[in-house]
């Protein structure tokens, strides 16, 4: 089986610092894999890369079958990223970002609202700017704007964030759909107990490289 | 190329985008118009003691207080897409570079003319001017408007995400717009003094300063997205 990720020796600088300094991973189609690991450790970046958002300075990545290094833009409409920013316009109400973005993405305005109630995201809120929204509350809706895209890699970094109780479990469960459904899921999680449950696999990583990797969960496995 | 249909319909989804932000925000009617007017006000007090002089520099004033209130324009237009990670979500969205380079210039093209007209009226009432050749006057402002608003997206995306961009942008966009200035302010002197068949070949030279900043700028969009 042919990997969703495969990243061989990828060495990606920000500016001139090494933030992967030498990563060697695959990840498989339906898998659900943790990344693990101290802050600075590079795991936004490896999810940058996955994205096509960075560029490798040397080394290989191949991601959904496109060679990013010849064309990293390739991949991008194919690839869903929730990031520490909210990818969302503050002035502009729920309904008008999940529009504009469902409409960039050529997804339909009906998927961004389904996306929303996928979320929880209440309709009394659907007209408020997303300034006055709370942190979860915006979480929902930057998730929203993401699985309205319909992508086949997700790349979470810190989905948790922010979130309550009831919002965490529905993170997990959207997850594990997105699995079950044939898309590939790399997050990146500091809320070990959690999101340990939720993945098939996780590897740690520090310094910019993969120290070590867990391997795949049977008992978890079957469970999703 | 974006999936939903290309170039023209990215356009579209930008300019509505920032037109809803632009009436949901009100920093054009709230903060640019105001300031707008105020300098066109210090002009007018600092100018009154001699209405000739006024008079003579009413074109120039104009396009002058035009160009300050664009480069505040542009300002809040590209730091909109530098906040909350916007422009990497722009990057991922699929949308064609050239769509949203095309999109931003519309709404931009559209609120500065929103906004000339608003200062139309202010230079009448304010420096006693009188509009003969309004044909003339009206091609002026639109294809001096494209050309600020096409030079003008391409060095807002340059500074977008640089710390030092309120100042940089107007430092990089003026000199480039001094030739939009001069070809406008002549254009609008010739068709106050009723001459306006010769104002004409200024329109005509608008014409190709906004034609040429509008196709570099769909090129060059691209790589400044990326780079950004």
């Amino acid at each position: 089986m042919s990997a969703i990720v495969h990243l061989r020796s990828a060495v990606a600088l920000i500016g001139r610092f090494p933030a992967l300094a030498g990563v060697n991973l695959d990840v498989h189609a339906g898998e659900i894999l943790l990344l693990r690991g101290p802050n600075g450790a590079g795991k936004t970046t490896l999810l940058g890369v996955c994205a096509g958002l960075i560029g490798l300075s040397t080394g290989e990545a191949v991601v959904l079958g496109e060679d990013l290094t010849t064309n990293r833009r390739a991949v991008r409409r194919r690839v869903g990223l929730l990031g520490h920013d909210s990818f969302l316009y503050q002035d502009l109400s729920v309904v008008e970002n999940l529009d504009f973005w469902s409409r960039a993405a050529a997804a339909t305005v009906a998927d961004g609202r389904a996306a929303l109630d996928r979320l929880g995201v209440a309709s009394r809120l659907f007209e408020l700017p997303v300034h006055s929204l709370s942190a979860g509350q915006r979480r929902r809706v930057s998730f929203a704007a993401m699985i309205c895209r319909r992508p086949e890699l997700w790349l979470l970094d810190e989905p948790h964030a922010g979130l309550d109780s009831a919002g965490r479990d529905l993170v997990d469960g959207l997850m594990s759909e997105a699995a079950t459904s044939g898309a590939t899921v790399l997050f990146a999680s500091h809320e070990l107990d959690r999101a340990e449950h939720v993945a098939h696999r996780s590897v740690t990583i520090s310094g910019g490289v993969i120290l070590d990797e867990t391997p795949p969960s049977t008992e978890t496995r079957a469970d999703s | 190329m974006s999936q939903s249909g290309g170039v023209l319909s990215d356009a579209v989804l930008v300019a509505r985008k920032d037109l809803l932000l632009e009436r949901r925000a009100k920093i054009g009617i709230g903060q640019v118009l105001p300031f707008a007017i105020l300098v066109l006000l210090l002009f007018a007090f600092a100018l009154d003691p001699d209405r000739g002089i006024l008079k003579l520099a009413t074109p120039g004033l104009f396009w002058v207080t035009v160009l300050f209130s664009a480069v505040l324009t542009l300002q809040r237009s590209f730091a909109l897409e530098a906040e909350d990670g916007i422009l990497e979500a722009l990057r991922l969205s699929g949308m064609s570079p050239a769509g949203i380079y095309l999109g931003k210039v519309t709404a931009l093209t559209i609120e500065l003319l929103l906004l000339e007209a608003v200062l139309v009226l202010g230079v009448a009432v304010l420096y006693d001017t009188k509009f003969l050749g309004i044909p003339l006057l009206f091609a002026i402002a639109l294809l001096a408007t494209l050309g600020i608003a096409g030079a003008g997206a391409v060095y807002g995306a340059l500074a977008a995400r640089l710390r030092s961009r309120e100042t940089l942008l107007p430092l990089l966009l003026l000199p480039l717009l001094a030739p939009v200035l001069i070809a406008a302010t002549r254009g609008c002197e010739v068709s106050l003094e009723r001459e306006a068949m010769s104002g004409w070949s200024w329109a005509a030279l608008l014409g190709i300063f906004a034609l040429v900043y509008l196709t570099l700028g769909s090129f060059l969009f691209r790589p400044l997205l990326e780079d950004a």
